[in-house]
């Protein structure tokens, strides 16, 4: 391992160790004496390293040279017609229901932060009701919402008449009811993500804000927010991330997506382990852009922060 | 709580500030009890007293960053924060709270600069976004104001690149950006290392030599003698004794203004 020495502690180096000691000075046949401090060893170090070298032996027997895994099958399905059109599901599904999902969670954060206790105590119920129904149950609850409600209807107060009065069914199909739970789900989580986040910028950074008479959503956009995303950006990639895997649920529904696709494969070949393997890839690979971006954005709302 | 208002007691002419009564209440804790202060136009009023006396209370409750219990406050004779509706005292709404904190300027004892604007964003934020003029119009203005608190130079740093005594004087022409008529300063050299408190204070007194209106709370006894023109002493809540700084200064207080003093060896 190298040490490094920054350029000033170098200089503080030489000046203890005496102008005659300097490096250029060769043939002073006083030994020349290296002043930086060095890190220590340590002798547990050595298990460590032993550890690795068994973790890589154990890693190339069970991945590469296990012929069970079949990445012939894994190479052969990996760019499968089938495979790639849950892919596009996947994708299309994430986007849209993050999309709905980050809608729903700003309105219910800004609901629980609000003056009004109506509001308040509203936002506060939406979290509790999602937190407390698992995304299958939500889910399923969605789609079969016709056996409950069959029609949705708006009426108008005191003339006889509806705003909009429509069958269920045709509404809810296997994928709006997709997008839709999904993005309830979402709103739930992130709008706690939200609010912790503005909950944590300091206190003073208001009161500046009102000091020099910023509206509320001036001081929002323009000073609590930019801050605010530093600090929500990580729990809120975590819940983003989730997302993708959180699509595989709608195969209860129906809905055809990643899993759901390479699932129906493996059904009629038996080819179970490679199938899902290229299904893994492909959320490796998801998972990868989503993090590059994380990190951009990290960066980019680090500002001012780390100078 | 309900303060009755001395109708009789009509704000004098030429007074910018006036509170009348103010009572503020931080649940069970009365903060201010029924406080009367007025400000002069080119006053430079120092606020001293022990902690928790009320005097940064006092200071927040001109700009409504603390909203009052009861009481009137009226700058240039029109009433602040309220209005009378009938009988009835009504707090007006947010909007035009803000609208009228732009009245004053306000310098924290914790700089709150915004961590996310270079300096020279920071000075412009107010009149940027709340004045909603463009860029261009205020940047000269902006660079003006930042070389008057000697950081001309450091318009494109950061916040956390500079040091304490420097975050505070770029927050003083922050608040000085907006042009406001009074300029508040919650214990502005409170939070500073010893030897940054001079060029914090050194800005502060060429703003009162050029006539600037300012309320200070301080614990920085030699600004109060020197710089100020009338000093306020807070006790408990209430404003116990105020003067010229020659009469506080110069033996000429109540006993407990002199017990005070003596407790902060001036």
């Amino acid at each position: 391992m190298k040490f490094e020495v920054r350029k000033d502690m170098q200089h503080d180096a030489a000046s203890f160790a005496g102008p005659r000691r300097l490096g250029s000075n060769k043939s002073n046949s006083a030994p020349m004496l290296d002043r930086r401090i060095h890190p220590r060893r340590k002798k547990s170090d050595w298990i460590w390293y032993g550890l690795l070298a068994v973790a890589i032996v154990l890693f190339v027997q069970l991945v590469v040279e296990n012929p069970r895994w079949q990445w012939d099958v894994v190479a052969h399905y990996l760019f499968n017609k089938r495979v790639i059109a849950g892919l596009e599901n996947t994708v299309l599904l994430t986007v849209l229901a993050s999309a709905l999902g980050l809608c729903f969670g700003v309105v219910v954060a800004a609901c629980r932060m609000s003056d009004n206790a109506i509001l308040r105590t509203g936002g506060y119920i939406y979290v509790w009701v999602i937190r407390a129904t698992p995304t299958l149950v939500m889910l399923l609850f969605l789609f079969f919402l016709s056996a409950l409600v069959p029609r949705l209807y708006l009426p108008l107060p005191f003339v006889h008449a509806n705003l909009f009065d429509i069958q269920t069914n045709t509404v809810i199909s296997r994928f709006s009811a997709a997008v839709l739970g999904l993005a309830l789900y979402l709103g739930g989580y992130s709008a706690e993500i939200f609010r912790g986040g503005i909950g944590a910028v300091e206190k003073g950074q208001r009161e500046a804000c009102k000091a020099i008479g910023m509206s509320d959503f001036q001081m929002m956009w323009h000073v609590i927010m930019p801050q605010a995303v530093r600090i929500i950006l990580p729990p809120l990639a975590n819940e983003l991330i989730t997302m993708f895997k959180n699509t595989s649920l709608v195969t209860v529904i129906g809905y055809v997506e990643l899993l759901t696709s390479v699932q129906l494969i493996y059904s009629t070949n038996f080819e179970t382990i490679p199938l899902l393997t290229v299904a893994c890839i492909w959320y490796l690979f998801l998972t990868s852009i989503a993090m590059l971006g994380q990190t951009l954005l990290e960066r980019h709302f680090g500002k001012g922060v780390r100078p | 709580m309900h303060m009755p208002y001395d109708k009789s007691a009509t704000p004098r002419r030429g007074a910018l500030l006036e509170m009348r009564g103010v009572t503020k209440q931080f649940g069970t804790f009365t903060a201010l009890k029924s406080v009367n202060f007025t400000l002069e136009k080119g006053e430079v009023v120092a606020i001293i007293g022990p902690s928790g006396s009320g005097k940064s209370t006092l200071l927040r409750c001109i700009n409504m960053l603390e909203l009052i219990d009861a009481g009137i406050v009226t700058f240039k004779g029109a009433p602040l924060g309220s209005e009378m509706r009938g009988s009835r005292c009504i707090r007006l709404p947010k909007k035009e709270l803000d609208r009228q904190r732009r009245h004053f300027g306000m310098v924290f004892q914790g700089f709150h600069l915004f961590p996310h604007y270079s300096v020279l964003e920071n000075v412009l934020a107010g009149p940027r976004i709340v004045g909603k003029k463009s860029r261009a119009d205020v940047i000269e203005r902006g660079k003006y104001l930042l070389s008057r608190v000697g950081l001309g130079e450091r318009m494109n740093h950061y916040p956390a690149q500079l040091s304490g005594g420097q975050k505070q004087r770029v927050a003083i022409a922050r608040a000085m950006a907006m042009d406001p008529e009074v300029m508040l300063f919650d214990e502005p050299t409170s939070a500073l290392d010893p030897e940054l408190v001079k060029e914090v204070l050194d800005v502060m007194k060429e703003l009162a030599v050029s006539g600037t209106t300012m309320v200070v709370v301080t614990h920085e006894m030699e600004f109060a003698r020197k710089v100020a023109t009338r000093v306020v002493l807070m006790d408990s809540g209430e404003i116990v004794d105020q003067g010229p700084p020659s009469y506080i200064f110069g033996g000429g207080g109540t006993a407990r203004c002199k017990r005070f003093l003596s407790s902060v060896g001036a």
